[in-house]
């Protein structure tokens, strides 16, 4: 059975209460249990499997085996106990929110996404593969952070989502860094690799940065001090949300990557300091400050933040069995913590306020639901007979068992005795104040309604199995706990001997803590009292104060690089590029590659200086544009004549038709824009670009003289060998683009169509006139058009055509080819154009133009999809001979049609960008688009 | 020879890449026009200077790689494209915002 649809039916689910919007929770929550409940029985399955030792599932699909990441679910004891609390509360979380949204009809969004959060959780305990592992850990952020913002009007809700999202969203940004460390240092993301590798991982040369960016991770997902403010202000989440997320579930996510990893990364003094330290540290400031807080959803979060700690201690002690203890302890903390978060949204309801100064004396509205709730509270208090009970007892036992460092060994055990008193303070506190206490001050809501006894049932599930966990814990232990320690531990280990918990000094401390617990709170008055003189620190107002400091800092920064201003960001830019490639030439020592020089004629010589006049020319007067332009057509002609010179015939060809095209595009733009250019530069600014264009100058110049002299390893042997052959053409460079690299062909004329369009489509709508009239109203007098121009031109579009007709035909052997031909005949067309008038010469055109780029993009495809008729791959190309009268033997390719499919891209293109340009220049246009 | 062609490739480097950071859009035109030249020139460098020996099967011995060539002719049509499409632009942002200039509003001064 495949693991992946643990993960699927949740998420898949998640799909069916958002398409049931308004309906009531009841029907609601029956639908979202269901794939929860699957989920839940495929889980239970397994368990034989795992308890009997099995072996490890693991399941594979590659998806990008390049860089490691897979799609690997993998099922062992560990990964089974975490799934098991994840889908068992989730169902007993589904069922309690039906009763607790009870009334409304607007909470389809919350079922969704818990069930998107279950299978995020799943993910992250199922996965094989850490890369994947860590997309569910931010998943789980992601929806932490909707469903503690569920109250979206609140801003209460609104700055909590926040603050848990900075918080666990910076973690993972941590954890991703520190895991691509940590798959550098084992050579794999795979888990079975990774746990392996311990070895080679502790002695990895970054091993301390790569656990502190781990441990980062886990330390925010899982509420450590100093991390842990999101989570007492994550209370502002409706209680479901709380009592599975922030206590049960997500909060442990840290804890289970620890525990995963602890093969590969524990035993190690910086992991026993890290996280004992940060564990022991949580451990105390959440159990003090819950002692103090007043919101029974606050006492409840500050507590889980202790327990949170609790577990990260005995996670980082190392001791024997201090593993299997912390996962003990997180069981039974799921189980006791859930019922009390589920008993506060309860009494939450039923009162209207969360304050215990006010919610007293409930045991007469609500008995059972009293009952319950002391379950619970005695197993958080660790009385005995009860889970915590047996859990605590086992921390102070593993904490005895230290025996170095020599700090910890006295300090430890008094540390985590100390803490427990304060652990029992609150839970007597919870219990007492608000089933007890004396009366009811001053209740919103009058009188207090008891739930309903089928409302009460997830409670009373999870107080049977508190109990049942108390009352076998060998059994318990055995079945979850023992394959979960022992998969964590990578080996295989004993059962637990509980007997022997009953320790003289284990027994000693749980009775100091018991007994302290009790004064302590007895004497909570006067406690409280001093407690309130103490200086007022609110976390979220800090946190507030950081955040605007760094958005008013970053925000800063962006406007000091970002001034809106297109010259800067290029001069940066170029800079850059300055830099960087430049520290890379200078470090060549040879720019002369020992190639020799080929000789230099007076001619080259001359028409290189003409060159370099024209392109210094263009720069010198580019504030007198019809100059300049002039100029960058004389340079145009001489980048023809160099291809020329240095055989590239196809080239020069090329360039020509283009430089003419180009030059009279952008004759037509100049009609309308200024004639010059203000001299508005300052001279900072044009010494600046001076400097960066002649550096970048420069640059190019030695590069290319360096590749130049250097001897040439060329793949084109291979092209002048098989053109013949292969592509039946004798000119290599046409038969490369229509044959050998007929798909990149295939591109270029459709970003050349598509361009044609862009075009179209700007100039559809641009009115010229309105702008140009008020500048020069001289502008628009119709003047007729020369005669000699027209009779000339039409005399030569036959020859035109002609010539292009053979261009074209000659190609594939001779220069010429589809590129070629078509712009000697956009060329000639244009003339018509511009001798004969816009209208004139649409009138005549034989098609309009978008139709013909489109058939000319759908030759060359079909002729490409053709091949694949006789089985050959796209653009597989044949050829035969022919014999034609006069023009004597030549080849019929279906290269030839494919270069007809560009010819007729190119007139197309052309000519529907020149039209639409020259159609602004009529006043009115001609009246309907062209092309 | 190959000294004198990497010059001219510098010249028009420099110049394109100057006029490209200028104000105006009809400059910044000028500017890529010329940088595309270089470009090309550049590309078409990687298969040597070879004279007087066109990629024709038969017509010489040897022959100029024509691989480069291949891909710079695309390049030059494709360029050609670009030109119109950035003069369009020009055109579009001249109407729209009633000046040529790059960022769209007339500075008053130079915004360094």
């Amino acid at each position: 059975m495949p693991l992946a649809l643990i993960i699927l039916l949740p998420l898949t689910g998640a799909c069916l209460p958002a398409l049931m919007r308004g309906q009531s929770s009841r029907l609601l929550a029956s639908v979202s249990a269901l794939p929860a409940l699957f989920s839940l029985l495929l889980l239970l399955s397994w368990l034989p499997h795992a308890m009997s030792g099995g072996e490890t599932v693991v399941q594979q699909l590659d998806w990008l085996p390049s860089l490691g990441l897979n799609v690997a679910f993998r099922l062992d004891g560990l990964g089974l106990l975490f799934a098991l609390l994840i889908t068992g509360i989730g169902c007993l979380v589904l069922f309690y929110a039906r009763y607790y949204f009870e009334g409304s009809n607007t909470s389809a969004r919350f079922f969704t996404l818990i069930l998107l959060f279950m299978a995020a959780m799943l993910g992250i305990v199922l996965s094989e593969n850490l890369l994947f592992l860590l997309v569910f850990w931010e998943l789980t952020s992601l929806v932490s952070f909707l469903l503690i913002g569920y109250h979206t009007q609140d801003h209460a809700a609104r700055l909590g989502a926040r603050m848990s999202l900075v918080i666990t969203s910076g973690g993972g940004l941590a954890l991703l860094g520190g895991i691509v460390l940590l798959g550098h240092a084992a050579g794999s993301y795979e888990l079975s690799v990774v746990l392996d590798a311990g070895e080679r991982i502790r002695a990895y040369e970054h091993y301390g940065l790569m656990l502190n960016l781990i441990l980062l991770g886990a330390f925010t997902k899982s509420a450590q001090f100093p991390f842990h403010l999101w989570l007492p202000h994550a209370m502002t989440a409706p209680t479901p949300v709380s009592a599975y997320l922030h206590s049960a579930t997500m909060v442990k996510a840290g804890l289970f990557l620890l525990a995963r990893l602890h093969p590969a990364l524990a035993d190690t003094s910086l992991w026993f300091h890290l996280v004992t330290l940060t564990g022991m540290l949580t451990l105390m400031v959440g159990a003090f400050v819950a002692m103090f807080m007043h919101d029974m959803k606050g006492l409840l979060a500050y507590s889980t933040v202790s327990h949170l700690g609790l577990i990260m201690l005995l996670l980082g002690l190392g001791t024997s069995m201090a593993l299997a203890a912390a996962l003990f302890h997180l069981v039974c903390h799921a189980l006791f913590k859930a019922p009390l978060f589920m008993m506060a949204g309860y009494v939450d309801r039923a009162t209207g306020t969360r304050d215990m100064r006010r919610v007293n004396g409930m045991w007469r509205f609500m008995p059972v639901l009293m009952v319950l709730s002391g379950i619970s509270a005695a197993a958080m208090a660790g009385l005995p007979l009860m889970s915590g009970y047996l859990s605590k007892k086992m921390l102070f036992t593993e904490s005895l068992l230290l025996s170095t460092p020599d700090w910890a060994v006295v300090v430890i055990p008094v540390w985590v005795a100390l803490a427990g008193l304060f652990s029992v303070a609150y839970s007597i506190r919870i219990f007492h104040n608000v089933f007890f206490n004396g009366q009811p001050i001053d209740l919103p809501v009058w009188p207090p309604a008891s739930p309903r006894l089928a409302a009460l049932s997830p409670i009373v599930l999870l107080a049977l199995a508190t109990l049942l966990v108390g009352l076998v814990p060998e059994h318990i232990y055995s079945a979850l706990i023992q394959p979960a320690f022992s998969a964590a531990r990578q080996a295989l280990v004993d059962s637990y001997d509980f007997s022997t918990l009953g320790g003289s000094v284990p027994m000693l401390m749980s009775l100091f803590a018991l007994a302290g617990g009790v004064l302590f709170y007895h004497f909570r008055d006067p406690l409280f009292r001093l407690h309130a003189r103490l200086p007022e620190v609110d976390a979220k107002e800090i946190f507030d104060w950081i955040m605007r400091r760094s958005i008013a800092l970053s925000q800063r920064r962006v406007f000091q690089l970002e001034n809106g201003s297109l010259q800067r960001y290029l001069s940066f830019i170029l800079a850059t590029v300055v830099v960087v490639v430049g520290m890379e030439l200078l470090a060549v020592t040879h720019w002369d590659g020992g190639v020799a020089l080929s000789p230099l004629d007076p001619l080259t010589l001359l028409a290189a200086i003409l060159l370099c006049l024209a392109a210094i020319g263009v720069t010198v007067h580019h504030h007198r544009r019809l100059p300049a332009l002039l100029l960058l057509g004389v340079t145009g002609l001489f980048i023809t004549v160099t291809f020329a010179r240095f055989s590239a015939p196809d080239l020069a060809l090329t360039q020509l038709m283009v430089e003419v095209m180009a030059v009279v595009i952008m004759m037509l733009a100049l009609s309308f824009l200024p004639q010059t250019s203000p001299r508005e530069s300052s001279g900072f600014r044009m010494g600046r670009d001076l400097t960066i264009a002649v550096l970048m100058g420069l640059g190019v110049a030695a590069f290319s003289f360096a590749i130049l002299t250097r001897p040439q390893e060329t793949i084109s042997d291979f092209f002048l060998a098989n053109s013949v052959p292969g592509g039946g053409g004798t000119n290599v460079v046409n038969v490369i683009l229509v044959d050998f690299r007929g798909f990149d062909t295939l591109g270029e004329i459709t970003v050349l169509g598509i361009a044609a369009v862009a075009v179209f489509a700007f100039t559809h709508d641009l009115h010229l006139k309105e702008r140009v009239v008020e500048t020069n109203p001289a502008h628009w007098v119709a003047e007729p058009h020369p005669i000699m121009l027209s009779t000339v031109a039409r005399l030569v579009l036959p020859i035109a055509l002609l010539v292009s007709a053979y261009i074209f035909l000659r190609g594939h052997n001779l220069p010429g080819g589809g590129f070629i031909a078509g712009l000697i005949t956009a060329a000639a067309l244009t003339l018509q154009y511009m001798a004969g008038g816009l209208v004139w010469a649409q009138e005549r055109m034989l098609s309009p133009f978008r139709p013909l780029i489109g058939a000319g993009l759908l030759t060359a495809t079909f002729t490409g999809l053709g091949s694949w008729l006789f089985g050959f791959p796209f653009l597989t190309s044949s050829h035969g001979y022919l014999h034609l009268p006069l023009i004597g033997e030549f080849e019929l390719a279906t290269a030839m049609l494919f270069d007809l499919g560009v010819y007729a891209t190119v007139v197309g293109a052309t000519l529907l960008i020149l039209a639409n340009l020259g159609k602004l220049m009529t006043v009115t246009g001609p009246g309907k688009e062209i092309g | 020879m190959e000294l004198l062609y990497a010059l001219t490739l510098g010249v028009l480097t420099t110049c394109g890449v100057y006029l490209l950071m200028r104000a105006r859009t009809f400059t910044v035109i000028l500017g890529l026009t010329l940088l595309s030249h270089a470009v090309n020139l550049y590309l078409f460098a990687s298969g040597r200077l070879v004279a007087g020996a066109p990629a024709i099967v038969g017509l010489s011995q040897r022959s100029a790689d024509p691989l480069p060539q291949a891909l710079v002719l695309t390049a030059i049509v494709i360029g050609f494209a670009m030109t119109a499409f950035v003069v369009v632009l020009a055109l579009k942002a001249a109407v729209e915002l009633r000046n040529d200039h790059v960022d769209g509003e007339n500075p008053e001064e130079d915004r360094a």
